[in-house]
């Protein structure tokens, strides 16, 4: 296995202080705007060409109604609870590492598309909802359910929706969360199954409506059954913003018990487990976190998030509708930059 | 010197652009502002003082903004206000998401007044501007 680590630097292109719940990889939205995230784990396991999507839904108390928007790469065909000790046994195993190392009455209406719901559950106190549709549709429907969004909603929005119109949206009624006997730091894990050609991690969306210096924290922990190959446009480095602070085959005891877990019998005999810890200012977190599960091509610049024509690794949709996802197209420029940046870590690793 | 008030001065070094809309050689009487992506389309305008000059907010986003027309004074205050709607005062107008208002005020001196949205979150993250009066 050959492992390749790419990034380029360049890119071309919900609020404070209420207690409430934390999300991995979503953008968090309470009833004054963004809330306080808590460090927050997300497992991305990928096997049989289904990305395995597992995050934990944190009660951090609070009041009222929160919510959470997800990009998807696309459209899960199961969302449900996920198990009850997986994202917890990822955590023993890794032994977490820091490095040092986010006048008038109104004249005329422009929007009045509204986003598809394609997929409606319940898990626990959340309410979980699919949604498709372009930045502004996915915007006008949280705005109508209640999303009170932060002012850098509308452009985050687009920039996933132009690769993927399918959205997650998790509204989490703490009120309810306190009726079914959930306390400060008990998690609701959702397990999303979405067929992909990749799997992909959205990282950007973890900075909605933080102040461009506000810390974000993470960790990310991917399963494949290959060492991966990642791209983000935020340099993954030693004391970094993004970190690898995990990078081995996975242990047969891990796998295991993954595979005993609530929903794991998807979990492979053998595996890599890589964990990126997300630790920086939210200015930093620019795009996402590509990845080709084989660790044998370059993985995609469009799911990493520059500025390039193209959809993420979703795989179309039936037939009976139009497919969201437009043809890759990567500029030739932006291709020769990144060949450029692979022979050259390539090389690297080759003196090193 | 208030937050609003540093933002006030370092908004002043900012050059003098031509305003949208109509305009005539002592500045604009109407004055017209795209907002996309939480952003005006204008950060300086230039308006004639004693003649009423109607401000047009094209709202493009999915979410609700505001437009308040005034000193700073006015400014710190709407930006420590709770009041969830504007529209019975000159200069002041809430704009919601997809929609077009505008509201019409008359600057009886020369000067700079500012433009802002003080929906949480939204003036921190850069929704403001100048406009300068001209006699």
């Amino acid at each position: 296995m050959r492992r390749l680590l790419a990034v380029i630097g360049a890119t071309a292109a919900f609020v404070v202080g209420v207690a409430g719940p934390a999300v991995a990889c979503g953008g968090l939205i309470g009833p004054n705007g963004a809330v306080n995230l808590l460090r927050t784990s997300t497992f991305a396991g990928y096997a049989d060409g289904v990305e395995h999507y597992i995050t934990s839904f944190e009660f951090a108390g609070g009041g009222g109604a929160f919510g959470s928007l997800t990009p998807l790469p696309g459209v899960p065909t199961k969302v449900e609870r996920g198990g009850d000790w997986t994202l917890q046994r990822l955590v023993r195993e890794t032994e977490p590492v820091r490095f040092a190392a986010p006048e008038g009455a109104a004249l005329t209406t422009t929007l009045k598309s509204r986003a598809q719901e394609i997929l409606k559950t319940k898990v626990g106190a959340l309410d979980i909802t699919v949604l498709k549709g372009g930045g502004d549709e996915v915007g006008t429907w949280a705005k109508e359910h209640g999303f009170r969004l932060p002012p850098d909603a509308p452009e985050v929005l687009d920039f996933y929706a132009r690769r993927s119109p399918i959205f997650l949206a998790a509204s989490f009624d703490a009120d309810e969360a306190r009726r079914r006997g959930q306390g400060v730091g008990d998690g609701t894990p959702v397990h999303i199954t979405i067929p992909t050609d990749n799997p992909w991690v959205p990282l950007r969306i973890l900075g909605l409506g933080k102040a461009a210096q506000e810390p974000v924290q993470a960790d990310v922990y991917l399963l494949t059954e290959d060492r991966p190959n990642l791209l983000s446009t935020t340099a993954i480095r030693d004391g970094g913003t993004l970190s690898l602070s995990h990078d081995q085959a996975a242990s047969a005891t891990l796998l295991d018990d993954l595979r005993a877990d609530k929903g794991g019998s998807w979990v492979p005999r053998e595996g890599w487990l890589t964990k990126v810890a997300v630790d920086g200012p939210a200015g930093e977190l620019t795009g996402d976190l590509a990845i080709d599960a084989r660790g044998v091509k370059a993985p995609s610049m469009v799911a990493a998030g520059f500025n390039v024509a193209g959809a993420l690794p979703g795989r179309p949709e039936p037939a009976a509708e139009e497919s969201p996802a437009p043809a890759i197209a990567v500029a030739v420029m932006a291709g020769s930059l990144l060949l450029a940046a692979t022979v050259n870590a390539f090389r690297g690793r080759r003196a090193a | 010197m208030s937050r609003l008030a540093r933002a006030g001065v370092a908004l002043l070094a900012l050059p003098a652009l031509p305003a949208c809309g109509a305009a005539s050689a002592r500045g604009a009487t109407e004055v017209v502002l795209d907002v996309r992506w939480s952003a005006f389309s204008e950060s300086v305008v230039r308006v004639p003082r004693r003649v009423p000059v109607r401000f047009v907010v094209h709202n493009a986003d999915p979410i609700d903004h505001e437009l308040i027309v005034g000193d700073l004074g006015l400014q710190e205050r709407h930006e420590k206000g709770t009041e969830p709607a504007h529209g019975d005062r000159p200069g002041e107008v809430t704009a919601p998401a997809g929609e077009t208002v505008s509201t019409t005020v008359t600057f009886a001196d020369a000067g700079t007044a500012y433009f802002a949205c003080h929906l949480p979150g939204h003036y921190a993250y850069g929704m403001r501007g100048i406009v300068r009066v001209t006699r």
